[in-house]
């Protein structure tokens, strides 16, 4: 077993856990931070990711030992109370998620790709950094719409500060 | 239409929860003193099960039980069971071997389960599974079809000799022979249909619970209709009488039919609680899901086709040998059959067709309906061969099909469908224009002097949703009616509920059923909201899946609320002291035609319930409900077409424009049709050209992976262009016909017949991987 203690949305939170303890069963079992969705075994298919000190990681292959001290932000603590981010919103105004298994990695990993590329994106750059998040309902469509139309909301926002 | 009613894109419902995390699927539901399952697999694809030693397991940190196959045969739980019955040529039933939920002599599947170990965490029952030690004596196996029914093949089942459930027939054999004697041009072609994993992302889950004190079970489990599971664990497996169980199908994500079956990780659940008299909860793994989710397609066919001296057709025979797995899933049975045969007239006017099925056992898998379920089969073989005839015939694939197609309505096929409504043409035109079919030529020459190879694919696709009809389906062999089940309860502040049969695992019920509610009654879609996967609360209902949903689900609700509708004039007329006949519904209010007299919904809804002053002999009350049985199946049809670039040093294929013109009918939420679109033109090009479960000899999965298994990535799919053409359904009160399947029936035949175009090689089978494709290229030069 072993003592942790990070900070998951804003909050500090410390536990004893087995050392083979994933950040995924972590934020799962211990928290209650259902949100955060286990789809593989193998790190494919994304729904698990959370930002780790604000980069997108897969929480399925992070061991909770591995990021004590670090500051996580799941899709939890993604909105400012009611107010949705805005790569929330982007999903809801353009139908980019069905069932919703995959759409909490989804739109953190899209977060962190519309802030590692500003206001270059592209559709092309956005289906290839979505490679590391699989969906088998919308075959993308609305996604990729959804993460365009998010770049625009967030540097506007941005712009505006 | 209002704003939020039929024919409004109203943003989802269901969204605000997705969006934040606050879905609640059957994995993050926790139950106080709740135990976990983890099962012991088959390790090998055929085998004999010489004995299981659990001592070690038993010893394990954590260990609460350790249960095996012997026992849940010892306790008379029931084998698992196809509910459809077929029967071959010679008129004998299907042949079936027994499908224990557990294996108590012999596996047959890799995946197998023949033991569960129950623990405190995941973890601990995951360590003593690996300590449960079984004695295999392992048996030859054969998992291709071909090899499965020759002579001297490893034989599964002693009730089914060769390997063969089946060998049956549809259609006119002697007909079909004479329409090819008298045939001009015939053209023959050998298909295989690729087997598929369905993959819905959330795993298989099943979490359940026993009540010693009511001798009473709930079940929470991903299931597409939860109904129907309540039904089969009741009637057929013995876990408990349906009063004395309840299922619940929270949210669900997404299904593509894997989730229509009820699996035996469920039924081992449920047996589990009682034995260990506590939660049990059971989530799969990916891994567990390739191996024993009922995978889809899997059919090695031979067709053949004949034209007469002007290009018409004049019959069609085929020959399909179907791959069952190792045991007959639920709905197995039919779908090669009754939902493939039925649907190889296509859009085409084809005097005469005679099918052949041989369904077939295999060490592989269980075989079901997957997204589409036998006319994705029956749709590639039809487009395929009309591409090839094209060719073959020399004349231009559009114009083929256009002269062959049906354009007089209702049509009667060969193969028992009646086509009630269509026009092929319109969609076939919509899909040429919008993909601008007559500036191909100079693309395609633009594109070679580039060193690209260019090419154009068509698939006319059609289906048959709105499944179905109870008493034709009965009269086919299903085992249960296929109606659907509504009520729509008005509380007396005029809110309202919406309780369905149906399930929504992603097709947005929540949002498209208010929008029945509000066109007919006024109310905003925020004052209705849906109730659904969960058999305490709805009576009882068959479930989603065949694109069913709106065409029969939705046809119940507005069978409801014409009964609520018809009261609550009832009510305002009594209120508003005027005649029945002369009140009008207008955003929500009740009004008398004619005058400024009205009465809104929720005061109406009030007198409903207050009972101060109803008309004489009026009982109180504003809930109706509403049994929906259709008059035929529905008919979704359109035209797909695929322009594509194949890099002739490479063998990749790039997509340049990939063009949907679907008739759907009316659509209600045109925003969630598109989407349901993309999806399935997304698992149709997944077919074509990614995805393959691939056994080996022995029955190993070698794709149970998502790094061995290509899913479509964002990068490896376009963006879509989607047209509408429209002819109502006139089978159902809204005019719609069903959307869910269409993409993955109609996608994968245009892939396939663009790359085949561009290569100058008709010889290609799915997935075209670039590796395929560079070397038929080659072989094509």
């Amino acid at each position: 077993m072993t003592a942790i203690s990070l900070t998951v949305n804003g909050k500090v939170v410390s536990g004893n856990v087995e050392d083979r303890t994933l950040l995924v069963h972590f934020l799962r079992d211990h928290l209650n931070l259902t949100g955060t969705h286990v789809g593989c075994d193998t790190s494919q298919c994304g729904a698990c990711v959370v930002h780790v000190d604000g980069r997108a990681v897969k929480s399925c292959t992070t061991l909770v030992g591995q990021v004590d001290g670090a500051s996580v932000t799941t899709i939890e603590g993604l909105s400012q109370g009611d107010q949705l981010h805005p790569m929330q919103a982007a999903f809801r105004d353009n139908h980019g998620l069905q069932c919703g298994y995959c759409t909490p990695g989804m739109i953190m990993s899209a977060v962190d790709i519309v802030q590692r590329h500003g206001g270059k994106l592209d559709e092309a750059t956005v289906r290839h950094e979505l490679e590391g998040n699989i969906c088998r309902c919308t075959g993308y469509h609305n996604i990729v719409k959804s993460v365009l139309d998010a770049a625009g909301r967030m540097s506007t926002a941005q712009a505006a500060e | 239409m209002g704003v939020e009613g039929i024919g409004a894109s109203v943003l989802r419902k269901e969204d605000r929860r997705f969006t934040t995390g606050k879905g609640r699927y059957v994995d993050d539901i926790k139950l106080q003193g709740m135990t976990h399952a983890h099962f012991v697999r088959s390790p090998h694809g055929h085998a004999k099960v010489k004995g299981i030693d659990s001592s070690a397991a038993l010893k394990m940190p954590g260990v609460v039980a350790v249960l095996t196959g012997q026992q849940i045969v010892d306790d008379k739980v029931g084998n698992l069971i196809c509910g459809w019955a077929v029967h071959s040529k010679d008129g004998t039933p299907m042949k079936m071997g027994a499908w224990p939920a557990m294996a108590p002599e012999v596996v047959r599947f890799v995946g197998q389960a023949v033991a569960v170990v129950i623990a405190e965490t995941k973890n601990q029952a995951r360590d003593a599974a690996e300590a449960v030690q079984v004695d295999y004596e392992e048996l030859p196996a054969v998992t291709n079809v071909k090899a499965a029914i020759a002579a001297g093949a490893p034989q599964l089942h002693p009730e089914a000799p060769n390997n063969i459930v089946y060998d049956w027939e549809l259609g006119d054999q002697a007909a079909t022979n004479d329409a090819f004697a008298k045939a001009a041009n015939v053209v023959k072609m050998d298909l295989v249909n690729n087997r598929l994993a369905p993959n819905a992302m959330e795993p298989r889950a099943a979490l359940a619970q026993y009540d010693e004190a009511e001798e009473h079970f709930t079940l929470y489990t991903t299931s597409q209709n939860p109904h129907v599971a309540r039904l089969v664990l009741s009637a057929f497996y013995n876990i408990a009488p349906e009063h004395k169980l309840r299922v619940i199908a929270p949210d669900v994500g997404g299904g593509f039919g894997s989730k229509i079956f009820i699996y035996p990780e469920e039924m081992v659940a449920l047996w589990a609680s009682k034995k260990v008299n506590r939660p049990v909860k059971w989530t799969g793994d990916r891994t567990e899901a390739f191996l024993t989710d009922a995978h889809g397609r899997d059919h090695v066919s031979h067709a053949e086709m004949a034209f007469d001296k002007d290009n018409k057709i004049l019959g069609l025979r085929v020959k399909t040998l179907a791959n069952f797995g190792a045991y007959m899933s639920l709905f197995s049975s039919s779908v090669p059959t009754y939902l493939y045969a039925t649907l190889l007239s296509g859009q085409y006017n084809i005097p005469a067709i005679y099918a052949e099925v041989m369904g077939v056992y295999t060490n592989t898998s269980p075989v079901d309906a997957y997204r589409g379920a036998g006319r994705p089969e029956a749709s590639y073989l039809i487009e395929r061969m009309m591409e090839t005839s094209a060719r073959q015939l020399k004349v231009d694939p559009a114009e083929l099909r256009r002269k062959n197609f049906v354009t007089v309505f209702p049509h009667q096929t060969p193969v028992i469908m009646a086509y009630d409504i269509g026009d092929f043409n319109a969609s076939l035109d919509a899909a040429l224009k919008s993909v601008d079919y007559a500036g191909f030529p100079a693309r395609k020459a633009k594109a070679k002097a580039e060193g690209k190879l260019r090419g154009i694919g068509f698939s006319c696709y059609i289906e048959a949703c709105g499944i179905a009809p109870s008493k034709a389906v009965g009269s086919l062999g299903a085992g249960v009616g296929l109606w659907e089940s509504a009520e729509i309860r008005v509380n007396p502040v005029g809110t309202i509920e919406v309780l369905t049969g149906s399930h929504s695992h992603g097709q947005g019920h929540e949002t498209t059923f208010c929008q029945l509610v509000a066109e007919r009654l006024g109310v905003p879609v925020s004052q209705v909201s849906v109730v659904h996967g969960d058999t305490d609360k709805v009576q009882f209902g068959m479930g989603t899946y065949g694109s069913r949903s709106l065409a029969v689900g939705g046809s119940a609700i507005v069978k409801a609320l014409e009964k609520v509708e018809a009261k609550a004039k009832k009510i305002a007329a009594h209120q508003l002291e005027a005649s029945e006949s002369d009140i009008v519904i207008e955003n929500g209010e009740f009004k008398v035609t004619g005058t400024d007299k009205s009465i809104a919904l929720p005061m109406v809804a009030l007198a409903a319930y207050t009972a101060h002053n109803l008309p004489d002999g009026m009982e109180p009350g504003l809930k109706e409900s509403a049994f929906y049985d259709p008059s035929n199946f529905t008919f979704p049809a359109g035209t797909y077409i695929c322009e594509i670039e194949v890099d002739p040093g490479t063998g990749k294929t790039e997509f340049v424009n990939f063009v949907a013109a679907d008739d759907f009918g009316r659509l209600i939420n045109p925003m969630i049709v598109e989407g349901q679109v993309h999806g399935g033109l997304t698992q149709g090009i997944g077919q074509a050209l990614l995805e393959g479960a691939v056994y080996d000899g022995n029955g190993q999965l070698i794709t149970a992976s998502f790094m061995d298994y290509a899913m479509p990535r964002a990068d490896d799919v376009p963006s879509y262009k989607l047209q509408h053409t429209t002819t109502l359904c006139p089978g159902n009160p809204l005019g719609v016909k069903g959307c869910g399947e269409a993409g993955a029936i109609g996608a994968s035949a245009a892939v396939i017949n663009a790359i085949t175009d561009a290569i100058g090689n008709n010889s290609l089978e799915m997935p075209a991987t670039p590796d395929r494709v560079w070397h038929a290229i080659r072989a094509g030069a």
